[in-house]
């Protein structure tokens, strides 16, 4: 019978369960699976505490972002500057429609945060060299869950369409948080490329102690 | 480009009598019920999955329709109201010459949406009638429905920024439409049922004929 520890070593690729033993490549490098191709382990070095300074900067950024004037329009002299919490709350009014807003604000603000603030709680401990805080696994897996609900990026591009959208109808300025939220979006690109899962969970195994 | 070390030929997790977890690929024997590591409920293969493949493909088309045939957004300049469904958007950007922006928009709202539903239609079937596209094309596939169903929300995003942005009293007004929810609802159960989709049902052909 195998014991936990004999089981540590070895890894089912998620996708397609091939079964494969955990050799931790060089920094830097990347272990695939041997079938599909899916990347199982990509170790960093110090990507912890880069990974945290990233999260501190998204959620400063995201801040400003949210609440500084994003884009100005001007049309025969009548101006109306909006926010990103102006266009998350642009369906307000009506009735049904409230939830659209609930939805979009916490598709590209809410969540980010969160995502961004529940990983610091994960992994400031375990930079420190301290045993995970109480709930950081189910943080880490509510971060995890929430990845593919993060549209900051997307949001991005949305702006884009609309400003030609609108170019044949009124001037438009860019805010400074437009430009804080496209730095936000490549720091979160940068944030998510430097984090290895299987890396993080393992320090956070309650049953591995190395 | 290292790879992790593998038992040749391909030895799956099941075949060892073992459960791998979908989240922290750690493995545990056969008839674990809960990952110790991460708290994730193991399931060995998630064939119930298919049910809700379909309960959320079912539900996300059916708000594809109203999205197609109501306005996406009003727009008022001075007291003229137009109203714009998504093709009726694009159309009207590309009349106005940009052409480019009309492809992202019918792309991210046509062909996106009606590329995943019978992207994912055709995964859920295959895994009973294997034959058409090999396992890699297949994972492939269901890969790139993964990553690329978030992106439908841009025409989402657009409504929201014009109706924030102009709002200028009586020149001029750009208001969301009923499309607006149903598309919203509608990539977001597309979402639901592409991670829904268990891909280790893929390779499962692969080791039955092998076997």
């Amino acid at each position: 019978m195998a014991t936990a520890a004999d089981l540590d070593a070895l890894i089912a690729c998620p996708q397609c369960d091939a079964l494969h033993t955990a050799v931790e490549p060089a920094m830097g490098e990347r272990a695939t699976c041997n079938r599909c191709g899916t990347v199982l382990i990509a170790p960093r070095r110090g990507a912890f505490l880069r990974v945290i300074a990233l999260a501190v900067a998204i959620v400063i950024l995201m801040l400003g972002a949210t609440f500084f004037p994003f884009l100005r329009v001007n049309v025969a002299g009548m101006k109306h500057a909006s926010s990103v919490f102006d266009a998350a709350l642009a369906f307000m009014d009506g009735g049904i429609m409230i939830g659209l807003s609930v939805a979009v604000a916490a598709l590209i603000v809410l969540i980010p945060v969160l995502r961004a603030a529940l990983v610091i709680y994960v992994l400031a401990p375990l930079t420190l060299g301290r045993p995970p805080l109480p709930g950081a696994v189910p943080a880490f897996r509510l971060s995890e869950d929430l990845r593919p609900w993060s549209m900051a990026e997307i949001f991005v591009i949305g702006v884009a369409v609309a400003l030609v959208k609108v170019s044949d109808m009124a001037r438009v300025d860019y805010g400074p948080a437009f430009w804080m939220f496209a730095a936000l979006v490549v720091v979160s690109v940068l944030k998510d490329t430097m984090m290895c899962k299987w890396t993080i969970w393992r320090a956070l195994d309650p049953t591995v102690r190395s | 480009m290292a790879r992790a070390r593998s038992h040749r030929p391909i030895l799956t997790a099941r075949d060892g009598g073992l459960v791998g977890c979908t989240r922290c690929t750690r493995v545990w024997p056969l008839g674990t019920s809960v990952c110790r590591r991460c708290g994730t409920p193991l399931e060995s293969r998630r064939w119930s999955s298919l049910q809700r493949v379909w309960a959320w493909w079912i539900v996300g088309f059916v708000c594809y329709i109203p999205a197609n045939l109501y306005p996406m957004l009003r727009t008022r300049v001075l007291f003229r109201v137009t109203e714009d469904t998504i093709i009726g958007g694009a159309i009207e950007l590309a009349s106005h010459g940009a052409y480019g922006i009309a492809v992202v928009i019918l792309v991210a709202s046509v062909l996106i949406p009606i590329g995943k539903f019978a992207a994912i239609a055709f995964l859920a079937l295959s895994l009973h009638r294997p034959g058409l596209l090999d396992n890699h094309g297949r994972h492939k596939l269901y890969e790139v429905v993964e990553f690329i169903g978030r992106w439908s929300m841009i025409d989402v995003f657009v409504v929201a920024i014009l109706s924030a942005l102009v709002q200028l009293n009586v020149v001029a007004a750009i208001n969301p439409g009923p499309a607006a929810l149903t598309f919203a609802l509608s990539v977001v159960f597309t979402m639901l049922s592409a991670q829904s989709f268990d891909p280790r049902l893929i390779w499962d052909a692969e080791d039955r004929a092998r076997a």
